[in-house]
């Protein structure tokens, strides 16, 4: 079994042990998981972002390197590729957007089949649709729960409320429970991503053997979230109004632990705080990175305009004058120009022992006349 | 090289199996075929680099100074805060593994560190390990080992099994580039003296006498008289070069490996009978220069500051023969230099004019401030004017497709412009299938130095994807000759061919447009560059010609 995959399992496990039978068995124990863990949780998530944004930002961006993904602005009748080449800052801004909002690069995903000695590239599409659903999943869902923040509930949160909760509600009313509430898609889709995107780690070979501790201890953690989430409203039917009451207090800066809030609700909430309190310091970063990767945040046209390094320093070269002191006697017996003609003296004793490798010869040979390497086998 | 394996060995024995031990428990395995021979010390001395001596990476012994652990940390250090790609590209993989099967070294090895995500973890291990305290604390569990001999080993194998050609860095979703990380690796294992041969003695050569071959200047004129001769031969009139011309209008730098070895030596003619003609019909001063005699930059694959001491010669040279603009040569890298690096490094060329083809009067506005304008513009620019007597009947012959070289693919986006001046100087073009050319385009195998002859092994399996492509065209429509703009292509796709698709052959895309072009006054031509027969090449080219001329 694998060990890293495991190891997180038990971290998760662990976690919610900790809460539930905290909450359920030491007393006073809410105020800590309901109040003091998740401002904490919060304080270190802003403070930790905002700490790692300023950290890619103090770096220096020396050079512009954007990979450039189609045909470069040139002659008037080339059709340039505005968007993966580009040109202007707002060809930039389109570029950011589309991998932000679209996940356009990994749209480009292709797998690579060797059958009796021929290559083949198929669209596989399957990562960038379990990516999109999972971040957009989550993201529904999160703006969904603005609802136990505000009062009263702002119009685009009932409206993406209802839209979430529309689709399903019909096909699901056949089930016991389930249906009573009004389904909200967006729970089952992230629930159904994380699985998805856990279980590629676990089945594709290659993808098994680079992940980390660290890539499936949050797919774990968010698996929690919803999980939780989802028996709370469908199965174990929680006090609605007991958590929103709790959630009110935590952002009008009124903290209190309401009556009926049920253990499990701890248990998410303080699953939300790891996660939230780990954002900064993991690999989720990606959220904030993919705005500072140079390869896809700068302008290509390199040529036209100038970049400036900002720690660009001199360097020692070999100038023409030096150059041309090797070789001035050559130089002259060539017929090629020089910049100064030489004394007599000097020019005796300026002697060069190696001959150039004649033409012909393959480069291997070319280059190690100049140097002769020992090894060579 | 006799150890080589045959192509049938190789792709019988390619499997995409990760062994069930943990990467970190596989130690590297640094062995003939696959490794380059290490930097030769005199080299390193040339070029006032640390450490040298002699020694051989198949020793236990790598003869590292006693505090290598502390120069490393340093040196990661101080590149995490002078390069944001670095400090970033450290922090944000998620390790989706999209990139993983896009690595022409993965695809022909197998060898599951070569994935960019693997390749680029060999470092962020050891970055979680002495830059966050999070990765410290889990340690193994969490990817974080501090540095050791054994990491130190694995790195350098792996750093030069990655040709920096950014293919990777297309497809993942934050766009990390493994050049760059290879980029910052190469340079932590310089100051350490750990480089490999092919790369530091072209570098020492090329600081020295201007090229990376070591070709002296007079050696130099020899070489481009001699390919006068031939070209005399061919068409009944000779070339007259200049060479370090003050007052020209333009600078013509090119890689010296055209001036050297088949058949990037045809690629070199071609220009010459370019320059020839377009001085004979509209007098344009065109010189070459024996002290920026290399287009190529192989300091570009050891440190960003040898790649600038290298690449300063171009500007200075420009500026003391008082040039108007600079017109580089088909090469790879030597262009991603160029459009992303050389006016940043040794700009502003503010003493060079915004280069315009006089000819045409067409400003080459996207080189408005750099001033350096690749040569497929150019010509493609003098064609679509028709300033050019082309006669493609000379290539009919050929069945072409073209090879993106991968820095003027990914860093620079030079697409258009030499399939124009293909489709111009050829009947017949066939592009390879869409997931092989353009921004997808697959790496030749050996480049970023890895062109030696000691890793034929690695650059036949790195190859593999980029043949497979060529031999699908080749099959389909019968294609007989594989262009690039390229000159470490040209030096290394004949062995690749040779071993995967033996019956295409390689030029560079001004061989062809040679071949097409009429000199004034010329006589009958009935040789190409390569001084064979054109009614030859016709008659065997008919016996195959079939039904597959649907594309021009």
């Amino acid at each position: 079994m694998n060990k890293r995959y495991l190891l997180s399992l038990i971290a998760v496990i662990v976690l919610f042990l900790i809460s539930y039978l905290g909450v359920e068995a030491v007393p006073g124990s809410k105020w800590l998981f309901g109040i003091v863990i998740p401002y904490a949780a919060l304080i270190v998530f802003v403070a930790g972002f905002i700490r790692r944004l300023l950290t890619w930002s103090r770096s220096a961006v020396p050079f512009a390197i954007p990979t450039t993904g189609g045909q470069q602005k040139t002659l008037s009748w080339i059709k340039p590729n505005a968007i993966d080449n580009p040109s202007s800052k707002g060809a930039v801004f389109v570029r950011m957007l589309l991998e932000i909002v679209t996940f356009r690069s990994l749209f480009r995903n292709s797998r690579m089949k060797l059958r009796e000695g021929k290559i083949s590239y198929q669209l596989e599409i399957f990562l960038w649709v379990g990516a999109l659903a999972f971040h957009y999943a989550f993201f529904t869902v999160l703006f969904r729960h603005l609802r136990f923040f505000t009062d009263p509930i702002p119009l685009p949160v009932r409206l993406v409320e209802d839209l979430d909760s529309f689709f399903r509600m019909e096909i699901l009313q056949d089930f016991i429970q389930i249906g009573v509430p009004g389904v909200y898609l967006s729970g089952l889709v992230l629930l159904a991503a994380v699985t998805y995107l856990f279980l590629r780690r676990i089945f594709i070979r290659n993808v098994n053997y680079i992940s980390l501790a660290s890539d499936y201890f949050p797919l774990f953690l968010i698996f929690g979230i919803a999980f939780t989430g989802i028996m709370m409203r469908y199965v174990l039917k929680i006090d609605v109004t007991a958590a929103k009451q709790l959630a009110m207090g935590l952002v009008t800066f009124r903290p209190n632990i309401p009556q009926n809030v049920s253990s499990i609700f701890f248990v998410h909430l303080f699953f939300v705080s790891i996660l939230l309190a780990y954002f900064p310091f993991s690999k989720l970063m990606h959220l904030g990175g993919i705005f500072f990767s140079p390869t896809r945040n700068m302008r290509a046209d390199t040529r036209a305009v100038r970049h400036v390094n900002p720690w660009n320093y001199p360097v020692k070269v070999h100038t023409y004058e030096e150059y041309e002191d090797d070789f001035r006697d050559k130089m002259i017996e060539a017929g090629l120009p020089v910049d100064k003609m030489p004394e007599p003296q000097e020019a005796a004793a300026e002697e060069e022992e190696e001959p150039a490798a004649p033409p012909q010869e393959p480069p291997a040979d070319a280059a190690d006349a100049a140097a002769e390497p020992e090894e060579k086998e | 090289m006799s150890d080589l394996p045959t192509a049938e060995e190789m792709l019988s024995g390619l499997k995409y199996r990760p062994p069930s031990t943990d990467w970190m428990d596989v130690p590297a395995e640094i062995r003939k075929g696959i490794a380059c021979y290490a930097g030769n010390p005199k080299s390193l001395e040339v070029l006032g680099f640390p450490n040298p001596r002699t020694w051989s990476c198949f020793d236990d012994d790598w003869q590292l100074p006693e505090n290598w652990q502390e120069i490393i940390h340093e040196g990661f250090k101080e590149r995490l805060e002078k390069f944001r790609s670095f400090k970033v590209f450290m922090d944000i993989c998620v390790r989706c593994g999209a990139c993983a099967d896009k690595c022409h070294y993965f695809i022909g090895t197998g060898d599951p560190k070569n994935m960019p995500v693997l390749r680029a973890e060999l470092l962020r291990s050891v970055y979680r390990n002495d830059f966050t305290r999070v990765g410290k604390l889990l340690g193994k569990i969490n990817g974080a080992r501090p540095m050791n001999y054994e990491v130190l080993k694995e790195w350098w194998s792996y750093l030069f099994q990655c040709s920096e050609c950014r293919r990777c860095s297309l497809y993942c979703p934050y766009g990390i580039d493994t050049a760059e990380i290879t980029i910052m690796g190469r340079e932590l294992l310089n100051l350490l003296g750990l480089n490999i041969d092919w790369i530091i003695t072209p570098v020492a050569n090329c600081y020295r006498t201007g090229n990376h071959l070591g070709i002296q200047p007079h050696a130099f004129k020899d070489m481009l008289d001699f390919f006068c001769d031939d070209i005399e031969e061919i068409t009944g009139i000779r070339p007259d070069p200049q060479f370090n011309k003050k007052g020209a209008d333009i600078l013509f730098v090119t890689p010296s490996g055209d001036v050297f070895a088949d058949p990037g030596t045809f690629t070199a003619m071609g220009y010459l009978m370019l320059f020839h003609f377009l001085q004979e019909k509209y007098g344009l001063d065109v010189t070459w220069s024996t002290y920026a005699s290399e287009g190529g930059n192989f300091g570009l694959f050891t440190s960003h500051e040898t790649m600038k001491r290298l690449n300063a010669k171009m500007y200075a040279e420009a500026r003391r023969l008082g040039v108007k603009w600079i017109l580089g040569g088909e090469c790879g890298h030597m262009w991603r230099v160029i459009h992303q690096y050389m006016d940043t490094m040794n700009g502003p060329a503010d003493f060079l004019q915004m280069p315009v083809n006089p000819i045409t009067g067409t400003a080459f506005k996207n080189a408005a401030s750099t001033k350096m304008v690749h040569i497929t513009e150019f010509t493609a620019d003098l064609i679509k004017h028709g300033k050019l007597d082309l006669d493609p009947s000379r290539n009919d012959h050929l069945k072409v497709t073209f090879h993106d070289s991968c820095n003027p693919a990914r860093g620079m986006g030079l697409f258009d412009e030499p399939r124009y001046v293909i489709k111009q100087t050829c009947k017949h073009f066939y592009d390879m299938p869409a997931n092989a050319i353009r921004e997808q385009t697959f790496c030749c195998g050996s480049g970023s130095g890895l062109n030696a002859g000691e890793d034929m092994e690695l650059r036949m399996a790195g190859g593999l994807p980029r043949a497979n492509a060529v031999k699908h065209v080749h099959d389909k429509h019968g294609v007989n000759m594989l262009a690039c703009v390229c000159a470490i292509d040209r030096a290394v796709l004949p062995d690749l061919m040779s071993y995967w698709v033996p019956d295409v052959d390689v030029t560079g895309v001004h061989e062809l447009v040679g071949n097409a072009l009429n000199l004034p006054g010329q006589s009958d031509r009935t040789m190409n560059l390569r001084s064979e027969e054109l009614a030859d090449l016709q008659g065997t080219a008919e016996d195959t010609e079939d039904e597959t001329d649907e594309e021009k």
